[in-house]
């Protein structure tokens, strides 16, 4: 099993996958890369009021979205998932527009994106990916739903109630835990007892996988066995992909208060997982360097145009408070936004 | 069902009556929703073999398969966030929670998923989720087991909460809240399941958060909703025997709140009394009141009078009695109004 101490230690291992995938999940993981950079850009700017980076976690995000068939299953991510929406297809300008506080749940159509709305209460979603999964069994279909979460919710009830669920049940559901060893200032050690968020599929009568979160063809392999098996009508599976999160929790944490930042920047320099990725395609044959600069130019453009649409993106109409809140509004709500009207907008 | 002709020669059809109890009223909403739409799941603890605590669920999952009505783990957390999963695939989730007190585990999911994840979602991602919820006190139960959480709900933006007070509400407001597109918690009060009534099996034909005039009367409203109604027509008996005229107004839904309905009542009577068995400090009886106030300042002949619980948990067994509103209670209440 890996660890901490091995993830990101040796190569990303691509040889069992198509070199179109591989080049594509470089693609997205130099894109993600850029795009995180953009965005920490934006809150120094002023732009977004805040921003939780993923930097350090892309090979895990893309790897886990680009096992998943966009078609027919179903992303439950939380606050922290941009390259797993990026790399599902998720339409990004609209993503992106939660970190500028546009709407808190972004903008992208959730439904048609098969990419729920990013939710900021850690394991509150996973409960969602059971129900949602239950359901699709019901209907007799095959898709699979990702239930995305962290150390630090893996401490949640919910997460807890949710995999005894999917247990039960037999549910279609990959557990997708995100490993990043910080539950903001808290340690795996002081966060998860026994050590081993995949060690706890046991006591759910459901397979637990432990892999290194820095090697994108090793999630990869992971995630897309656990979702052949869920849609075989095996069961769920828990999956847990040791990486780390070498930037502050959010750019309004200081990280150097709680752990020694020289920790994070050997991650950073020598585990780097965008790095391994390309290194891999270059020693697999998959790729040139001219090729993969050619990739990385790409990826930078797209970055930047997103940066842009979201940066110019129109803030919502203050009528929208009302908008959503039910299906079929009420005589109170009505009034209400009467009042809005004449005593808010002017 | 008994198939009229009326003097247009239109057929119509007339809603049969039958002698039900509130639970048994339950059980055939149920069974109408199970039977007219596919996608309706009625799922919880219990629910399934047994057929529920309260037997609301019995026969269901005989009648329908346990594809369409089945047991879930003891969690209640799960039990909602599961909804809200079904939901997002399509399905018409009716959750039960087996009593009041055990809705609190399952809060956050309630208040931060199912009341949030259409405005979220902007629309994308409807709730038509209706949270069956055994409410109220009334039948001396254990701890955590008699529990009014109406001022939490109705306080949530997004849902919408109602509590019918008899049998032929408990049927035709159950077929109102299923079919809704928002999510609904529906509070069925305890105290009232097993008292047999002849119910008329009406479908819906008011708009949702429409107030119900039990019991007219001239001399005060009394306003109340789940088991206080009842306690609120016996009151309202024993006036008449004074010659004391009071209306009974069963507000059904406490959001949205029909303050139409309420002003309408307390403009012909002049005087108010809210009745709740919830503590009385920012319960629903604040709200009742601050809308008679605000929309009948000018009719009102007295202050709108609280009769409520005391603002302490739910007692015990031989204190319970003590700690919901008594008929005295509310006489005493409507005596200060009239004498204001």
């Amino acid at each position: 099993m890996p660890t901490h101490e091995s993830a990101g230690q040796g190569s990303a291992t691509v040889d069992h996958l198509a070199p179109d995938l591989a080049r594509t999940m470089y693609r997205h993981m130099r894109t993600a890369r850029d795009l995180d950079t953009e965005a920490v850009a934006l809150q120094r700017q002023g732009v977004f009021p805040a921003y939780v980076s993923v930097r350090g976690q892309e090979a895990a995000q893309v790897a886990a979205a680009t096992a998943l068939d966009p078609s027919r299953d179903f992303v439950f991510p939380t606050y922290r998932e941009m390259a797993v929406a990026l790399a599902y297809g998720v339409e990004m300008v609209g993503y992106m527009a939660t970190h500028r506080a546009l709407w808190h749940g972004g903008l992208y159509d959730a439904m048609e994106s098969r990419f729920g709305a990013i939710n900021a209460v850690v394991g509150g979603p996973v409960p969602h990916a059971v129900g949602w999964a239950v359901g699709e069994r019901l209907r007799g279909g095959e898709g699979v739903a990702l239930a995305c979460f962290g150390d630090g919710a893996s401490s949640e009830g919910d997460v807890h109630e949710a995999m005894n669920f999917a247990g039960v049940y037999g549910a279609p559901v990959v557990f997708f835990c995100q490993n990043n060893r910080w539950a903001l200032s808290v340690p795996n050690e002081r966060q998860v007892a026994g050590g081993s968020v995949a060690a706890r599929a046991a006591g759910y009568g459901m397979p637990g996988v432990a892999v290194d979160g820095n090697d994108a063809g090793a999630v990869h392999r992971a995630v897309s066995e656990a979702a052949e098996r869920a849609r075989r009508g095996e069961g769920p599976t828990l999956v847990e992909a040791l990486t780390y999160r070498v930037e502050p929790h959010s750019t309004s944490d200081d990280s150097a208060r709680y752990r020694d930042e020289a920790e994070a920047e050997r991650w950073r320099r020598h585990r780097d997982p965008v790095d391994l990725m390309r290194r891999a395609l270059i020693e697999a044959g998959y790729a040139g360097e001219a090729e993969l600069d050619r990739i990385d130019a790409e990826a930078r453009a797209r970055a930047e145009e997103i940066r842009d649409g979201v940066s110019t993106a129109p803030e919502p109409d203050g009528s929208e408070l009302f908008t959503h809140v039910y299906r079929e509004t009420t005589q109170e709500l009505a009034r209400q936004r009467r009042i809005w009207q004449e005593e808010v907008r002017l | 069902m008994t198939e009229l002709i009326d003097r247009t020669g239109t057929e119509t059809q007339e809603a049969p009556v039958v002698e039900l109890s509130m639970q048994q009223a339950v059980n055939r909403a149920l069974r109408v929703l199970l039977a007219e739409d596919p996608d309706v799941l009625v799922f919880g603890e219990d629910v399934g073999t047994l057929g529920g605590v309260f037997r609301v669920t019995d026969g269901l999952q005989k009648e329908f398969g346990d594809r369409r009505v089945f047991d879930t783990p003891l969690a209640e957390s799960a039990i909602m966030g599961m909804a809200v999963g079904l939901a997002m695939n399509g399905w018409r989730p009716v959750p039960e929670l087996q009593f009041d007190g055990f809705a609190y585990p399952a809060i956050d999911q309630i208040v931060n998923q199912v009341a949030r994840m259409n405005y979220r979602t902007r629309g994308a991602a409807p709730m038509p989720i209706t949270l069956r919820l055994p409410s109220f006190g009334g039948i001396q139960a254990p701890e955590h087991h008699g529990e009014s959480l109406e001022a939490i709900f109705a306080h949530t933006p997004g849902l919408k909460v109602v509590a019918p007070s008899d049998p032929g509400d408990a049927y035709t407001l159950l077929l109102q809240a299923v079919r809704s597109d928002d999510p609904v918690v529906y509070m069925e009060p305890k105290a009232r399941y097993w008292e047999r009534r002849p119910v008329q099996l009406r479908e819906p034909d008011e708009p949702i958060g429409t107030s119900r005039i039990v019991r007219p009367g001239r001399h005060a409203t009394l306003v109340a909703w789940g088991a206080m109604v009842h306690r609120c027509v016996q009151a309202a008996e024993l006036a008449a025997e004074d010659g004391v005229e009071l209306e009974v107004l069963d507000l059904r839904w406490l959001k949205p709140i029909d303050a139409e309905g309420l002003a309408a009542s307390v403009a012909r009577t002049r005087r108010a009394v809210v009745v709740h068995e919830a503590p009385l400090t920012a319960g629903l009886g604040a709200e009742v009141s601050a809308l008679v106030t605000e929309n009948c300042f000018r009719d009102l002949a007295a202050p709108v009078q609280r009769v409520t619980g005391f603002d302490v948990p739910y007692p015990a067994g031989p204190l319970e009695p003590q700690y919901l509103p008594t008929i005295d209670r509310i006489l005493l209440a409507v005596q200060r109004t009239l004498e204001f």
